[in-house]
Formats: structure tokens, C-alpha cells, sequence
């Protein structure tokens, strides 16, 4: 068995901060992740990190708590405020930081980061490196983290929790290259996984966006919070869903129906373009729906033609490529067809501002996580941010949990290899099984049935379908089996176990989704359409049922205090 | 054409049963747009759950899928099956195998611990001696736009695999250690001066570049490794005979 004092599962941006922080403060910490930490989602980000700098000429006035109040609008008064405060506080400095690291962020003349307007934000506050802000942040922090010598157990495939009367000790994980399932204990554990973006079939996610270390908290009993909250990004490419930067939209771009109307006028005169994901993706939406589509199909246009070459390339260049390899269409030329995409999980593992979840010893931080800051509906460059703030305060509250915690004995040993055995014999059992289900089917039937029953209108008969269709599938995956058992890089036995989590992912969704007879931020019912704050101004949580097919609800307050909750207008 | 013929190198080194390498021939539906990513997945899914292949952002930004298709190294993701000629032809085919020259893991599995050692090795960070400002260590655009072609690179191996002085020394830390290298010794916030020269500066490092340019041809990022790796070779030769830093 192999001890570290803290074991951080995911080794993207909230990963790599985490243990950045434990590892400068002395303790001995460990990263593991499905793939190397290089190649993870966060890296595909691409518009930037807001940050009131007030580096931007339009930016002099701009100041965290302004960013506080565009971030709790934009959530539709779901965030908790405290958090967001914090969040917004401690952006300037996170950034100086990424850059004294070596963070690559475009410049002004004088030398000062760059900034540019991003969605609903009422400032531009958004930092940026030219269109791979993702990318760049995310080969910083891996710098950091080879210079500070954490130790990174790369693709390990995380699968279960070790939990010892009631207090997390550790991970099991499947070792993709040597095979084999090994045991990884640990005084405390981060969750840094990132979104479930893959429970949807039209998502801009990574195909490794599957949920799963959100699944590992909620199967071990600790609460997903506001799962029903899924954002939908206005501009996923057409054919593939493949993300096109706010940035484009920042940069001057225009959204185009095929009237060529730059529709934004009828919902947000005054942001346009740049309005909330939320209502950039009900409008699109509905300029298909009502058949407004270029040519009658359901897809719009990104038009960056007029922004002229010389802009394209030195602030778009990522997107041009993405366009031309996927699409087949060079935005200097032509305008760029997309569509309304699954993009971004709100919801997630419930957390305070520290990273800590309701089980001690048990952490999450970035998208898997739930503070909230986003609420409802989350702000663009506003996710980076949340990944570097609160896997700061993460790294920084396991080292103070390690130091007072009452109880230093070592980890069960026992509970250890109970949690390997467990998984030895889930896999005994997927292999003799008969196997007349079949995995990936499943996988893209849910996929599917989340995409057109929970998508960016909702209502109650189409979302009780929806859930039974869940439920259905459930049931079936019941019977699916291995085809393969071979030890080394078995992606039959990571994506059939994946499917356990996915679904129960989703039903979390769902069910909230169900529950929730309102409209606030991203989850639009069209049989519901306001704003409740009498009834559902509060968080959902779904609790795990291991007997039953969908989860607990239950619910708790959000925290007000500086902002009171107004009808929002763009 | 409504079918492709996807030629796939196999093997398992770890089996006990069957360790040599063998090509299997799979047929994937043709659908416009079709990855050889996606038509991997389709293999894997539909035919074969043993066949291994890295993936994960599908979007050519990670680095994951980097292969040998059809004779050249390319991210499957990002390799359009229609843009390949084979594809094309009476026998419409697209050859996979993993990145030649790299140890393998399993099926198109490269081993890479190697290659991020040598990654480790030429200290790939910001190295500071003075303090940090308050704010943002001021860089200008000149400055900043200096470092706009090695902060592309996704370290997918491609150039690494490719480069026959690679091939032929073991030691030798390759072109994407040195584009990395460059990356920072060319940042203006940088200040490493004895630090990281003497790694690149020696046996292990720019002396076993002889301009072949295959790791210009390979990046499927379209980066020259080559041209930084002759800008720090002019460093290095520069501090040898002039005895100057930077």
C-alpha cells in the first residue's frame, strides 16, 4: 500500500493548485490522474480568467466587489455570496501569481496583462492568452508542479474512496499501464476532477468529462449540489460541439440567424452578444425552434469576418484552427456555424469555501465541486478563476486539517484493502457476466436522453420521460459485462465502469431538474417561467441511495447578505 | 465510400500469450467529417474492447493522440479521414500504428515516461532570482510575442518520436525538451543563467541536433522545435567562445 498525506485525484488546474500549495507547505502530497496532468480539460479553456486588474482602458473603475455583483447576477442570486466575495478578493492576486510562475497572458504596450469583455460582466475583466488561456495556465501550474517535485502517478484511474468510519483515508485506483488495482491511503483526499460534461452527447467537453470523482463522493455518500444547473454554451461547433471562445463574441464577434439578424437585439439590446450563457443560449435556441436556423437548420452563425485577418490571427488563432480541422471553414472567410452545446457543470460535490465537503478528510475544488460562486448560471472566464482560487484554499485547508486533527493514527489498513478487494470483485463480476447489455450503447442512449429531455428548455412531461428513460437505461446497465480482461490500458473496464457513474450523475440532474418548478439562470422551464425566490431560492441536494434507483433531495440556504436578488436585465 | 478499412498495429508486450506484433483489419462506416479518432472509438466499441488508444480532449489541444498514421505523425483527433489520399482509392484504407521509435505500452500506447523525464530535466520553469513585484512582472508585446511558438506545444511527442538523433542516442533530451528550454530562455522574465545552460549546453543537449527538420514536419502544431533549438545553440556557443550569458 502507498501512503502520502494528501492524494489529489484529477491533475488539471484545481488539482495542480491544490498540491502546489500542500506541497509549498511542507507536506507530502501526490497527484494522480487518468492522464497526464498536461493533457487535462482544463486546457482546452481558451477565452480567459477574470480577474478586476483594471488593466483594460475601460477597466479603471473596475474592483472586486463589482466582480462579485456581475458573478451573483450572472448566477441568478444562487451563488453564495460570501464565497463569491471570497472568490472575487482573491482573484487579483492569483493571477499576479500564475504570472510570476510563467503564465504567458497577452500584454498592453506598457507591459501590464491584457484584458477583454467577456459575458456579463460590466467591466472587461477577462485576462487573457490570446485564445489558449486554458493551455497556458495549465502548462504553468504543471511547471510549478514538477519544479516543487509533487509526485504524480499519471494515468491511474481512480475508482473508489477508502472510507474508514466515516472519515476518508484514501483512493483506490486502477494503474492503466502496469495494471492491477492498488490502494493509495492518505490523511486527506481533493477530488479535482472536473465536470460530467460527457452525461450529455452534445457536449464541448473532453471525452474524459465523465462525472467520475463526483460519483466517487456521492456513491460514498456525500451530497452533489445543483446538479440541475448545466450551462450551454451559445457556440459549439455545429458538427462536433467543439467550444468557440466568448472571447470570439469579446473580440467583436456578431451572432448571426439565417436572416443574417444579429438576433442578440431582441433578448439583450444592451449586452448583445455579450449577455449571460444563459440567455445567449435560450435565444439562439429559440431562432432554431421558431426555424431560424441558417437555411432552416438548426444552427446559427458566428461571424468573425469583419474583425479582419490581422485581429484573427493574433487574438483567435486557436479558434481559426479548430474551425478549419473541424469544420472545414476558415473564419476570415467565412462565418462559423454553431450551436447551443452542454459546456459547463454548476453543480457538483458540496463544498464550503475551503474545499471541504460534509466527510472529514474528503476535499473537492473546480468543476466537480459546488461552493457555489456560480449559481445558476456561471459567468465565462469565471471557471479558470474558480479553479486556482479554491484549489489554493483547498491545497491550504488539508494542510491545517492534517495539523489539528485529533485522531493521527495512520489509515485502516483494513478498510484499505476491503476498498481493493471491493473493487477486485465488481471486476470478477463484469467479467463472468453474460454481458447482454451493451455498455456503449447505454452510454450513448443516456447521453442522448440528457441532451433532449434536459436541455436548454425544459418542462415537466418532457423531463419525467426523460427520467424514466434514465431509470430504464439504469436498469438494463445492470446486465452489461467485459469483453475484454486483459490487465494493461483496459478501456473496455474504465468506460464500462464509467457508465455506472454517468448515470447516476444524471439522475441526480434529473431529478433536481424535476423538482425545481422555477426558472432561474441556466435551468429554463417553459411551464415554469420565473424566478421563484419565495419557494426555490435555496440549493438542491441529492443524496446517494444505493437501494433505490434515484437519489434524496434535500435542500439548503443560499447565502445572501450584500446583494439583494433583482430581476435580471442585459 | 461507405466503408473504411482501418489497418491497426496491435500488440500486447505484457501477454503472457500472444506478445508479437500483428496488423488487424477492422471496417468502419463511412460518415462525413469521420475522425480517426472516432473511428477508433467505433472499432473499440463495436469489434474489439481490447484495442488501447489514448484520448481525451478530441479537440487537438491535449496531446493525448498522437500517431502514425498513414506514415505521418498527426493527432488522430485531429486527422479527417477524408483528407487522407488512401481514403480515396479502390481500397479505401487509413493505416494506424503507435509513434515509431518510442516504447510501447500496449496497441497504440507509447510509453512517455521517458520523454517527460527528459521534459523534467531541462528545468521547464520560470526561474526567478529577484523578487516578485506587487503586480505583473511587466513583459511588451515584442517580448511576449517572442514566446508565441513554443507555448503552443502540447507535448504530444510527435517531434520527439521523429527525430533520428533521438533514435540514435539515448540520452540525447530531443526537440520538444529543447523547444521547452528555448520557451523560457527566451521569456524575458526569466532570469536562470547558470541554471539551465549547461543542461542544453552539453552532450545530452543542442550538439546532437543536425538540422534534420523532421520535428518541424511531424508537430502537428505546426512549431519549429528546429529553430529554437539553433537559437540556443547559438547561446551556448556564444557563452563557449565569448564567455556571455544570454
Amino acid at each position: 500500500m502507498i501512503h502520502h498525506d494528501v492524494i489529489v485525484v484529477g491533475g488539471g488546474l484545481s488539482g495542480l493548485r491544490a498540491a502546489v500549495e500542500a506541497k509549498r507547505a511542507g507536506v507530502d502530497v501526490a497527484i494522480l490522474s487518468q492522464v497526464h496532468p498536461a493533457r487535462s480539460h482544463s486546457g482546452a479553456a481558451q477565452g480567459g480568467i477574470n480577474a478586476a486588474l483594471g488593466n483594460h482602458p475601460d477597466g479603471h473603475d473596475d474592483t472586486w466587489e463589482k466582480h462579485a455583483f456581475d458573478t451573483t447576477k450572472g448566477g441568478d442570486y444562487l451563488g453564495d455570496q460570501d464565497a463569491i466575495m471570497q472568490m472575487t478578493k482573491d482573484a487579483v492576486g492569483v493571477i499576479y501569481e500564475m504570472d510570476h510562475w510563467g503564465c504567458p497572458f497577452s500584454r498592453y504596450e506598457d507591459g501590464r496583462i491584457a484584458q477583454r469583455p467577456f459575458g456579463g460582466a460590466g467591466f472587461p475583466r477577462c485576462c487573457y492568452g490570446a485564445d489558449k488561456t486554458g493551455q497556458y495556465l495549465l502548462h504553468t501550474l504543471v511547471e510549478q508542479a514538477y519544479r516543487l517535485q509533487v509526485k504524480l502517478y499519471v494515468e491511474q484511474y481512480v475508482c473508489k474512496l477508502i472510507v474508514h468510519e466515516g472519515v476518508c483515508q484514501g483512493v483506490v485506483a486502477y494503474d492503466m499501464i502496469r495494471g492491477g488495482f492498488e490502494a493509495f491511503s492518505a490523511g486527506a483526499v481533493v477530488i479535482a476532477t472536473g465536470g460530467s460534461g460527457r452525461i450529455y452527447s452534445n457536449s464541448t467537453n473532453a471525452l474524459i468529462n465523465t462525472g467520475g470523482g463526483m460519483a466517487l463522493a456521492y456513491h460514498a455518500g456525500v451530497p452533489l449540489k445543483d446538479m440541475e444547473f448545466i450551462q450551454f454554451h451559445p457556440t459549439g461547433l455545429y458538427s462536433t460541439n467543439i467550444l468557440m471562445t466568448e472571447g470570439a463574441r469579446g473580440e467583436g464577434g456578431y451572432l448571426l440567424n439565417g436572416l443574417g439578424e444579429r438576433y442578440m437585439e431582441k433578448y439583450a439590446p444592451k449586452s448583445m452578444e455579450l449577455a449571460p450563457r444563459d440567455i445567449v443560449s435560450r435565444s439562439g435556441q429559440t431562432e432554431i425552434n421558431e426555424g431560424r436556423g441558417i437555411n432552416g437548420q438548426p444552427y446559427l452563425y458566428l461571424d468573425l469576418r469583419h474583425l479582419g485577418a490581422e485581429k484573427i490571427l493574433e487574438r483567435l488563432p486557436g479558434i481559426r484552427d479548430l474551425a478549419i480541422h473541424f469544420e472545414g471553414v476558415d473564419p476570415i472567410e467565412e462565418p462559423i456555424p454553431v450551436v447551443p452545446s452542454q459546456h459547463y457543470t454548476m453543480g457538483g460535490i458540496d463544498t464550503d469555501v475551503d474545499g471541504a465537503t460534509p466527510m472529514p478528510g474528503l476535499y473537492a475544488a473546480g468543476e466537480c465541486a459546488c461552493v457555489s460562486v456560480h449559481g445558476a448560471n456561471r459567468l465565462g472566464g469565471n471557471s479558470l478563476l474558480e479553479t486556482i482560487v479554491f484549489g489554493r484554499r483547498a491545497g491550504a485547508e488539508v494542510v491545517r486539517y492534517l495539523e489539528g486533527r485529533a485522531d493521527k493514527r495512520p489509515p485502516n489498513a483494513r478498510a484499505a484493502f476491503a476498498a481493493v478487494q471491493a473493487m477486485e470483485d465488481k471486476i470478477d463480476r463484469l467479467s463472468s457476466a453474460a454481458g447482454a447489455e451493451n455498455a456503449y450503447a447505454l452510454r450513448a442512449e443516456m447521453a442522448d436522453v440528457t441532451r433532449d429531455h434536459f436541455g436548454v428548455f425544459r418542462d415537466e412531461p418532457t423531463m419525467k420521460t426523460g427520467l424514466e428513460k434514465l431509470l430504464a437505461v439504469k436498469e438494463r446497465s445492470k446486465n452489461v459485462g467485459l469483453r475484454w480482461t486483459g490487465q494493461v490500458f483496459n478501456l473496455d473496464m474504465i468506460r464500462t465502469v464509467d457508465l455506472e457513474s454517468m448515470i447516476d450523475v444524471a439522475l441526480a440532474m434529473a431529478a433536481g431538474a424535476l423538482a425545481r418548478t422555477e426558472s432561474r439562470g441556466a435551468h429554463f422551464r417553459t411551464d415554469f417561467s420565473k424566478r421563484d425566490d419565495a419557494n426555490w431560492l435555496k440549493h438542491t441536494l441529492a443524496y446517494y441511495r444505493p437501494d433505490e434507483a434515484g437519489p434524496r433531495l434535500d435542500s439548503k440556504p443560499v447565502t445572501l447578505g450584500t446583494f439583494e436578488p433583482q430581476e435580471r436585465t442585459y | 465510400m461507405a466503408e473504411i478499412t482501418f489497418r491497426i498495429k496491435r500488440q500486447d508486450p505484457a501477454s503472457k500469450k500472444d506478445p508479437e506484433a500483428r496488423w488487424e483489419e477492422y471496417v468502419v462506416p463511412y460518415e462525413n467529417n469521420l475522425t480517426v479518432l472516432e473511428g477508433l472509438f467505433y472499432v473499440q466499441e463495436k469489434f474489439d474492447g481490447s484495442l488501447s488508444f489514448r484520448y481525451c480532449c478530441r479537440a487537438s489541444i491535449c496531446g493525448s493522440c498522437a500517431m502514425y498514421i498513414n506514415g505521418a505523425y498527426r493527432l488522430a483527433c485531429q486527422t479527417n479521414v477524408k483528407h487522407l489520399p488512401t481514403v480515396h482509392s479502390a481500397n479505401p484504407t487509413v493505416t494506424v500504428s503507435p509513434m515509431p521509435h518510442v516504447p510501447l505500452v500496449k496497441d497504440l500506447v507509447c510509453d512517455m515516461d521517458g520523454f517527460f523525464d527528459k521534459y523534467e530535466y531541462i528545468k521547464p520553469w520560470l526561474i526567478r532570482n529577484s523578487a516578485d513585484p506587487e503586480k505583473e512582472i511587466p513583459q511588451s508585446p515584442k517580448d511576449r510575442k517572442k514566446l508565441d511558438m513554443p507555448i503552443d506545444c502540447i507535448l504530444c511527442g510527435c517531434c520527439y518520436s521523429s527525430c533520428p538523433s533521438v533514435w540514435g542516442e539515448e540520452n540525447y533530451i530531443g526537440p520538444a525538451a529543447l523547444l521547452k528550454a528555448y520557451r523560457f530562455e527566451v521569456d524575458s522574465r526569466d532570469e536562470a543563467r547558470k541554471e539551465r545552460l549547461p543542461l542544453f549546453d552539453n552532450e545530452r543537449g543542442v550538439y546532437r541536433c543536425h538540422t534534420i527538420m523532421n520535428c518541424q514536419e511531424a508537430c502537428p502544431k505546426e512549431l519549429s522545435p528546429t529553430e529554437g533549438i539553433q537559437w540556443l545553440k547559438k547561446a551556448a556557443v556564444r557563452r563557449r567562445l565569448f564567455g556571455r550569458l544570454k
